[in-house]
């Protein structure tokens, strides 16, 4: 592989055109380039603009509760130094949760909703649609469609409606009409499609808010400055309570919006490791994982440049993972461009190590995470027995759980 | 340097008659079969073949190319495959221009030198690509204009007076009138408009302008064609292929004897549309 030269800063992408090196674009139908010229254009207007900025944070403080608490995991923590001891190494790194779980609508999905919002409001446009996974953005968009009075329709496969039926009736009760996609294997890439189907037939009066770090430029862009509000927290808030950067930070990679969310402030933070997870679904040897940077290679889908699970002849993959927001076979294009960088190391967890990490969380904190949150936890479970106990790792609990219990004892043979 | 797709229409307007270009997926419902509906085309009346590479994630069709995409991938084509067909077919007709039309990450897969040599080898002569807009020239435009393939770009209802020279730039062969927003297969719009628009991207190109999306019938050839430089029917003729295939996929008549039938009427239609315009 080619490794680009190290950058002075690797918080100042994208370029003019939208690209992280060669990753990111604008490779859509014509049909939607004068609308995303138009986004760009209103996104640059607004982005530094106090009142824009006064008018998110205000949102974020009152209305979804921000700022999100740094949570010391210590029953976790006690757990794993316990493992530690267990393997003789007598280490064990604190743990510490950013809680994402406990913004408004139960994820960090709530964050960058809060700011497309505006952004639709501030070019006139009257209609809102999104694609969602596992729910949690689909329930978001509901979410602020509903606070700010859009009509909202929500793209889900039908395999994740089935699966995180209790998200498709919130979003129901937000008054969003969810519409269940067939095509491929009904996951997050179909709803996606579809919502793209939907934008180019509907150009004047919808705005498209995607949820997560990918599609066609300014997207990537925008979505991760509304989530860099994560690691702008994170960071400031270890430093309060631990006077100190943490040694390592780790977050689940799906699109990648949470974990772009919590990297970006940290990327220049050269002493922090950083660990972003991906679904390794039943494992990379066989096609049922979405390990899409771990086992695929660049490609051109949904609009940017990015790592994608594909074949031979470029037709994109559907992939599996236990955790419908993971599922997708692609990922944000910034960090298709930090993994060839080198900066930041992105790894595989299977299925089964992430259930488990799931059933550890809820008994030892008695806090239910999201299974994509699971992920990262499980990595986390994974590294630090073998880390010093004066060490630090934030992992980013980006969801709660709630919506996955179904799944969860589906696994497990139980029947609720 | 002229192409086969100059060469055509130049031919046609000589003629005075509007060209019909017709859409097929290649492989769809096989190999075989999408051949001899490709041979079929030129005999029943079409003038230039637009040749579709299927693609997993076709975002800017509607149900009934995503049907037929997914049935010639489940057959087995491949971008290979789509080029071998189209040397097949060129090596009994050396004038129907070939347009090849889909998506960029099969060919960025391929690799595009590679495919630009292996495209002008099997005799193609132009291309669309759906997600590659003037943005991302650099990608594939620019190499296809230096490797001497045609690059046709798509304009649409939202391609305003401003942007219009920036899609137009680049753009050879003909210029693809997409007379509405939306998907591939959607119901055509009102035909006032569509002549308008001709009217308005001529007033910036030399030129010819094809429209296509959501033409399905004779008659609305005729009336389309009375205004543009072409007519493009997709869907129709896709789902002429659907409906001689049964539950299970099998053939209940030859397809390709479908899609002539059906392009027979329309190649009334744009043989008459001036007649119209004129009375």
């Amino acid at each position: 592989m080619n490794r680009p030269a190290t950058p002075n800063s690797f918080r100042t992408g994208p370029d003019e055109q939208g690209m992280f090196g060669i990753f990111g674009g604008r490779f859509v139908a014509e049909t939607l380039m004068p609308l995303i010229l138009d986004l760009e254009r209103h996104w640059n207007e607004v982005k530094d603009h106090p009142d824009f900025k006064a008018e998110l944070t205000d949102l974020s403080t009152h209305y979804a509760g921000r700022p999100s608490k740094l949570y010391f995991a210590e029953g976790l923590t006690r757990h794993l130094r316990e493992v530690s001891s267990a393997k003789g190494l007598g280490g064990g790194a604190k743990v510490y949760f950013k809680r994402e779980d406990l913004n408004h609508t139960g994820s960090h999905k709530i964050n960058n909703c809060l700011g497309q919002i505006l952004l639709a409001k501030r070019m006139g446009k009257k209609r809102i649609i999104a694609e969602t996974g596992a729910g949690q953005h689909g329930v978001a968009s509901a979410t602020v469609a509903a606070r700010f009075g859009f009509p909202c329709v929500v793209y889900m496969g039908a395999t994740d409606v089935a699966r995180q039926s209790p998200n498709v009736f919130r979003m129901k009760l937000l008054g969003a009409e969810v519409r269940p996609v067939t095509a491929g294997h009904g996951t997050l890439k179909d709803a996606m499609n579809e919502a793209l189907r939907d934008w180019v037939t509907n150009v004047e009066d919808t705005y498209y808010l995607i949820g997560t770090a990918a599609g066609p430029h300014p997207y990537p862009e925008l979505v991760r400055d509304f989530q860099s509000v994560i690691g702008t927290e994170a960071r400031a808030q270890i430093l309060e309570q631990e006077g100190r950067l943490p040694d390592t930070i780790i977050a689940a990679v799906g699109g990648g919006s949470n974990a772009i969310g919590l990297f970006h402030p940290f990327l220049d933070d050269k002493e922090v490791r950083i660990i972003g997870i991906e679904a390794g679904g039943r494992g990379l040897d066989g096609i049922e994982h979405c390990a899409s940077m771990s086992a695929g290679a660049p490609g051109v889908l949904h609009g940017n440049r990015t790592y994608l699970l594909q074949n031979a002849d470029g037709q994109i993959m559907d992939g599996h993972s236990i955790s419908a927001g993971l599922d997708y076979p692609g990922v944000g294009p910034e960090h298709s461009w930090l993994r060839d960088s080198g900066r930041v190391d992105y790894v595989p967890i299977l299925d089964d190590e992430a259930l488990e990490a799931f059933q550890l969380t809820t008994r030892v904190e008695g806090i239910i995470p999201a299974l994509e949150s699971a992920h990262a936890i499980a990595h986390a479970v994974k590294i630090v027995p073998a880390m010093d106990k004066d060490q630090i790792v934030i992992v980013n609990l980006s969801g709660r759980g709630d919506k996955d219990v179904h799944t969860v004892a589906n696994m497990l043979g139980m029947e609720i | 340097m002229t192409t086969r797709i100059d060469r055509r229409m130049a031919k046609l307007k000589a003629e005075g008659r509007p060209a019909l270009v017709t859409y097929f997926m290649s492989g769809d419902p096989d190999y075989d079969t999408a051949l001899s509906i490709m041979k079929a085309l030129p005999k029943a009346g079409a003038d230039i073949i637009e040749m579709g590479m299927p693609f997993s994630d076709p975002m800017a069709d509607g149900p009934a190319i995503q049907a037929a995409g997914l049935r010639a991938l489940k057959g087995g084509q491949t971008l290979v495959k789509t080029l071998k067909m189209a040397s097949e077919f060129r090596a009994a007709d050396n004038e129907t221009p070939i347009v090849l039309m889909g998506y960029y990450n099969p060919i960025y897969i391929h690799g595009v030198d590679r495919f630009l040599r292996d495209a002008l080898a099997s005799g193609i002569d132009g291309l669309i690509v759906v997600d590659l807009p003037p943005e991302m020239d650099e990608e594939l435009c620019i190499p296809a204009l230096k490797a001497g393939i045609n690059f046709i770009r798509l304009a649409t209802p939202t391609t305003d007076d401003k942007r219009l020279p920036k899609v137009l730039q680049n753009t050879s062969g003909f210029v693809y009138y997409v007379s509405m927003t939306g998907i591939t297969g959607s119901a055509l719009a009102d035909t006032g408009k569509v002549a308008a628009a001709v009217t308005r991207i001529k007033g910036h190109t030399d030129l010819p302008v094809c429209v296509g999306f959501g033409v399905k019938t004779a008659e609305q050839a005729r009336i389309i064609g009375a205004s543009a430089d072409g007519v493009v029917v997709g869907t129709a003729i896709v789902n002429a292929v659907a409906n001689v295939l049964g539950p299970k996929g099998e053939k209940t008549a030859d397809p390709a004897e479908a899609v002539a039938a059906l392009v027979s009427g329309l190649s009334q239609g744009v043989r008459t549309a001036r007649l119209a315009a004129a009375e």
